[in-house]
């Protein structure tokens, strides 16, 4: 059964490559890194469970924390074109 | 396997990518895909840091990159046979090197053999570590961790220097230039 979960997270993964590649705009890109940070967390669990060694699942929290960190900065980045964008400073500016 | 084929794809796709946020995203996904590789070659703690460094650090940095620079990478000036030749020599040179290696998991490979027996047995006794781990790295190899937190800490003092550095000199310069900066 994990063997059959694990072919379709691959199969999934391809087609979320295939989207990042292809993507037109950006933002299908962001959506398709982060679904392949999603995921790898599921294979990271799927495979754990596959060789009888689940205690690796506390890696997937590091890895979905990650994920939050890249995609927000990436959409911040692509929104504000700037990392370091404090909202409060820009409107007392304007 | 099929991971690596699609890790092979993403690479060719950055190399191809002339978008550079699209580079920084196929980079964010190759250093996913490469920490899967690591799990399933039951090497997690590297794949843990490939997950943070790769996939959570360098995407911020190269964000900041881009914002000192800009979107588009510039056209290719010219073919160029030369580096080409270049690295496709190490790059046999490096298969050529594998070749001799020991099969992948044997237990009597060289590095199983030489110094690992008398860490798994002794070093609790020895240093009182209850994590084998942390016994090899903080305390057989403490000289040699020292030194890659020295080599760190400068590394990481010389990029904060140059960057106060630039900082201080775009200042008198007023707002011009920081728009310039922001294309």
């Amino acid at each position: 059964m994990f063997a059959v979960a694990a072919v379709a997270i691959l199969a999934s993964l391809a087609l979320a490559i295939a989207r990042a590649i292809a993507g037109p705009t950006l933002f299908d890109r962001v959506l398709a890194g982060n679904t392949v940070g999603t995921l790898a967390i599921l294979l990271l669990a799927v495979f754990g469970f596959l060789t009888g060694r689940p205690e690796f699942l506390d890696l997937g929290l590091t890895y979905g924390l990650l994920n939050l960190i890249g995609t927000l900065a990436v959409l911040k980045f692509f929104r504000y074109g700037d990392l370091a964008h404090d909202d409060d400073a820009g409107d007392r500016a304007r | 396997m099929a991971l690596m084929t699609l890790l092979a794809i993403t690479t060719i796709a950055i190399v191809r990518q002339r978008n550079l946020f699209g580079v920084v995203i196929l980079a964010g996904i190759y250093s996913f895909l490469m920490a899967s590789v690591l799990i399933v070659l039951d090497a997690v703690d590297v794949a843990m840091t490939e997950a943070s460094v790769g996939a959570g650090i360098s995407t911020v940095v190269l964000l900041g990159t881009l914002h000192l620079t800009g979107g588009l990478e510039l056209e290719r000036p010219r073919r160029a046979l030369l580096p080409l030749f270049s690295v496709a020599t190490v790059a046999a040179v490096l298969v050529w090197g594998t070749l001799s290696l020991p099969p992948f998991g044997t237990a009597d490979a060289p590095i199983h053999k030489h110094v690992a027996p008398r860490y798994l047995e002794k070093s609790v006794e020895e240093t009182n570590v209850p994590n084998v781990v942390t016994a090899v790295l903080a305390d057989y190899r403490g000289y040699d961790t020292l030194g890659e937190t020295a080599v760190i800490f400068t590394a990481g003092i010389g990029v904060m220097l140059l960057l106060r550095r630039g900082r201080g000199r775009r200042k008198p310069d007023g707002a011009a230039d920081d728009t310039g900066a922001a294309k």
